[in-house]
């Protein structure tokens, strides 16, 4: 039963709690982060910033570019450079 | 004296997304967003001995933007010619629709809404811009195109630990930026 802790500390439930943002944590991690909760104001005060942003950013329907589109942007840039210089 | 340098080799790194997301919100397309984007990379290279260095690369790149959207709308007005108006209701049968399809939407966003969100977009990214570079590529890969983390760690050479370190450092400094305002 040494595996079954359920006192963590708090960079573990910081970790937990940032798994949870994107749906990667485990229904045991979210039960021994929330009973941290319960006693741990300063995670408390973490995990409702962290669901904050998550929601912030979902709201806000923000896009960026995925690497291969950037690689290709760079790649004509940099010949558009070379020409410049010569 | 110029405060602020200009260096196309990192334009892409540092700008595009926050460019493409600029572009998106007022264009909504996004292969078009893209052409637009990069334009504007070409005009800057173009232009880069007007650049005095009294605003930051940034902004002066989102004037040649602006610039460029604006273009684009002009470009399509000239080729449309005219407006193009539909009559749906011609037929008897479809007759009585009319009221109810005209009562608002209430999932479809209001203009307000789409303004709020290109606000809070343009505060996102300002608040990215000041991550470390690595920082912020993670977070957005994750965050905003929601990859996989073994795909990341896989298209960035770390670890999970390393991308979980990174992850909660861009968390805590994105939640420090933003609560003032938004949240």
């Amino acid at each position: 039963m040494s595996n079954f802790k359920l006192k963590i500390k708090c960079d573990e439930a910081n970790h937990v709690c940032d798994k949870t943002q994107y749906e990667e944590a485990s229904v045991w991690e979210k039960i021994i982060l929330n009973f941290h909760l319960l006693y741990c104001k300063a995670c408390r005060k973490y995990s409702k910033n962290n669901t904050a942003l998550s929601e912030t950013i979902a709201k806000s329907e923000i896009v960026c570019l995925d690497k291969k589109c950037k690689d290709a942007m760079k790649k004509d840039l940099d010949k558009a450079i070379k020409d410049v210089s010569n | 004296m110029p405060n602020h340098v200009i260096d196309p080799n990192k334009w892409v790194d540092r700008y595009s997304d926050y460019l493409y997301n600029y572009t998106i919100s007022r264009v909504n397309n996004s292969d078009l967003a893209q052409d637009l984007v990069q334009d504007t990379f070409y005009a800057g290279l173009k232009s880069m001995k007007n650049f005095k260095g009294e605003a930051s690369e940034r902004t002066w790149l989102i004037s040649i933007l602006k610039r460029k959207i604006i273009d684009y709308y002009r470009k399509i007005n000239s080729t449309k010619g005219k407006a193009e108006v539909r009559i749906n209701y011609n037929d008897t049968e479809s007759e009585g629709d009319w009221l109810e399809e005209r009562v608002a939407d209430p999932f479809d966003k209001t203009a307000e809404d789409t303004m709020q969100n290109t606000e809070l977009g343009d505060a996102i990214y300002n608040c990215l811009e000041k991550l470390p570079l690595k920082q912020a590529e993670v977070f957005k890969m994750k965050t905003i195109l929601d990859y996989e983390t073994e795909a990341i760690c896989n298209e960035l050479n770390i670890t999970p630990s390393n991308l979980w370190v990174i992850i909660h450092r861009a968390r805590t400094a994105m939640a420090d930026c933003l609560k003032e305002n938004w949240f």
